[in-house]
């Protein structure tokens, strides 16, 4: 018991200490330093800076296999950090774990419940093992499934759940201690469209309830819709960092692809486009069209009008919303998709 | 016993959040009492995986008994005294290679990391299953018991005799238990769990003087 007194007492004056620490930036729920992972000699995460503000949501973006999982893992105490400082309110990951476990929800990117159990007896676990009495457990678990819609199939067991119940099972057995902080790790990946604007709408009404969010996704319209700041992560590293709309003045607000009918002069046609959006277009794989980022979307018309009074004729014309792989090649010159083999389809 | 720091929230929180800088004695045992409730409704649902309890002592006893009976001890009743105390060591001792194998498992599934991502004793999910496991062994040791009074095995130690006989042996299957535990945690996947624990299993619980006679065995390896 005398050990055990001693660390109870080692831990409170690290705990002491993060308060005092905390005092400083009350409102920073998370804060990390050059975090960095590790495995073997691939820099997975590569000194990222983060601050997250409390009652934000702050997202993170990134094509697959960009380190995003690996540095949510990680600030959930789930990964160990091999370089730099993170903190959670103010608690220091490393050293305080059990402090920074208590503070957060994490909902991992495969529905983290048990197969074993129904929905019901998976949310009472979870409960129980936060310190719930059983009455309790069972009247949380219940409240949360009445939210979730999941009421219906509280007794059914998990394997025969669709992938959007499993989702909202997961989310819900993460908010059982209202957590002050949420770490959503690819909350709609693999949705059909309609649970996936239900899940928009839960990640919005959780922040009204006054949670912080960190979440991180694949889709740069959801970060535009959910996100109050996102931080764009490629190989590990993070390449930006602002609100929605100041990345996307970065990369403009839309882009024109214009194919060109056969015959007409492609090269007249770039130059032409240039100047009238002052931005350089790039030529099409296929050389015979091209493709220009617009600051704003009522330039399109310029673009055409201009070619149908120079005689260049076209042969279809589209107007697109910039895709996450636009804000990657604006971001990093290269497309999130490092398979597309650029060269060979060039040729035909 | 806990350090308790406040943590300072804004109004608009639930509540304000008390903090523990770790997790005391009792609630380590109630999140261990919890899990181990899982694990017994696991295996309530998963009954195959109680075969190795059921069946394989079953097997045992029948196989033993009546092949080695005769060459063992003269006749199976004769041996029946060495073999039932020696089948319920040996298939509580079986029966442990499952407890590395099933943690290897559970830790592979996306549950396990929810379980880490909780504020609740690091011990807890291993610990849970462990406990759960004590009925296996219990499940083993009765069994086989039963199957040798079937047999006409007599115990001489009377009914406390017996029973601290079989409390024995689910102590010794639920203390070797945390070696397989342990490979659990180490080896990569359930099938390397599973050839690993056979290798340090199979001489612990062959290597006995209720499978061959003690003067069977070479000096140094005699049981």
């Amino acid at each position: 018991m005398t050990t055990g007194t001693s660390q109870a007492e080692g831990s409170s004056t690290r705990a002491e200490q993060a308060g005092r620490d905390r005092s400083l930036s009350v409102s920073v729920a998370v804060e990390a330093r050059g975090l960095t992972k590790l495995f073997g000699t691939n820099r997975a995460v590569d000194e990222v800076d983060l601050t997250v503000m409390e009652d934000e949501i702050f997202g993170v973006l990134g094509p697959n296999s960009a380190g995003k999982t690996t540095m949510l893992n990680m600030l959930a105490t789930l990964l160990t950090i091999d370089g730099g400082q993170a903190r959670i309110f103010g608690y220091d990951v490393r050293s305080e774990g059990h402090a920074v476990r208590q503070l957060i929800g994490v909902t991992g990117q495969f529905a983290s419940v048990d197969e074993n159990l129904t929905a019901r007896e998976n949310l009472w676990l979870f409960g129980r093992l936060q310190g719930l009495s059983s009455k309790n457990a069972h009247s949380i678990g219940d409240d949360l499934l009445e939210q979730f819609d999941l009421m219906k199939a509280a007794r059914r067991p998990i394997s025969q759940f669709s992938g959007g119940m499993r989702r909202r099972l997961d989310l819900a057995a993460s908010l059982i201690t209202r957590p002050a902080l949420i770490f959503l790790d690819e909350p709609t990946t693999g949705l059909d469209p309609r649970t996936r604007s239900q899940m928009w709408d839960t990640i919005r009404d959780l922040v009204a309830q006054g949670s912080t969010i960190m979440l991180t996704t694949q889709y740069l319209d959801e970060a535009d819709a959910l996100a109050g700041r996102i931080a764009v992560i490629d190989h590990g590293r993070k390449v930006a960092e602002g609100t929605p709309s100041q990345l996307k003045t970065q990369i403009g607000t839309s882009s024109l692809r214009v194919q060109m009918a056969k015959g007409a002069d492609t090269a007249d046609a770039l130059v032409l486009v240039a100047e009238v959006t002052r931005n350089t277009p790039t030529l099409s794989p296929t050389n015979s069209g091209f493709s220009v980022t617009l600051s704003d979307a009522n330039e399109a018309a310029d673009v055409l009008i201009a070619l149908r009074n120079h005689k260049l004729d076209i042969t279809s014309v589209t107007v697109e919303q910039p895709s996450l792989d636009d804000v990657f090649f604006a971001l990093t010159g290269h497309t999130s998709e490092t398979t597309i083999p650029e060269i060979e389809t060039s040729k035909s | 016993m806990t350090a308790t720091i406040t943590f300072s929230t804004p109004t608009s929180r639930p509540a304000a959040r008390t903090v523990n800088a770790s997790v005391s004695v009792r609630d380590t045992l109630r999140q261990i009492m919890t899990l181990a409730w899982r694990a017994l409704i696991k295996m309530s649902r998963n009954p195959e995986q109680l075969v190795d309890v059921t069946f394989m002592p079953i097997l045992f006893t029948l196989m033993f008994g009546l092949m080695f009976g005769g060459a063992l001890s003269g006749s199976t009743a004769h041996y029946l005294p060495t073999l039932i105390p020696g089948i319920i060591a040996m298939t509580t001792i079986t029966a442990c290679v499952a407890a590395g194998i099933q943690l290897r498992e559970d830790m592979d599934k996306d549950v396990f990391d929810r379980f880490r991502s909780l504020p609740i004793a690091r011990i807890a999910p291993l610990a849970g299953p462990m406990t759960a496991d004590l009925a296996r062994y219990a499940i083993a040791a009765s069994i086989t018991l039963t199957i040798g009074i079937v047999m006409g095995y007599r115990p001489g130690g009377g009914v406390f005799g017996v029973a601290a006989g079989v409390v024995l042996a689910v102590i010794t299957g639920w203390s070797i238990a945390w070696i397989f535990l342990w490979i659990g945690t180490k080896a990569r996947s359930a099938g390397a769990v599973q050839g690993i624990s056979m290798m340090i299993m199979f001489p612990l619980a062959f290597l006995s003087n209720a499978s061959s006679p003690s003067t069977a065995f070479r000096d140094g390896s005699r049981p």
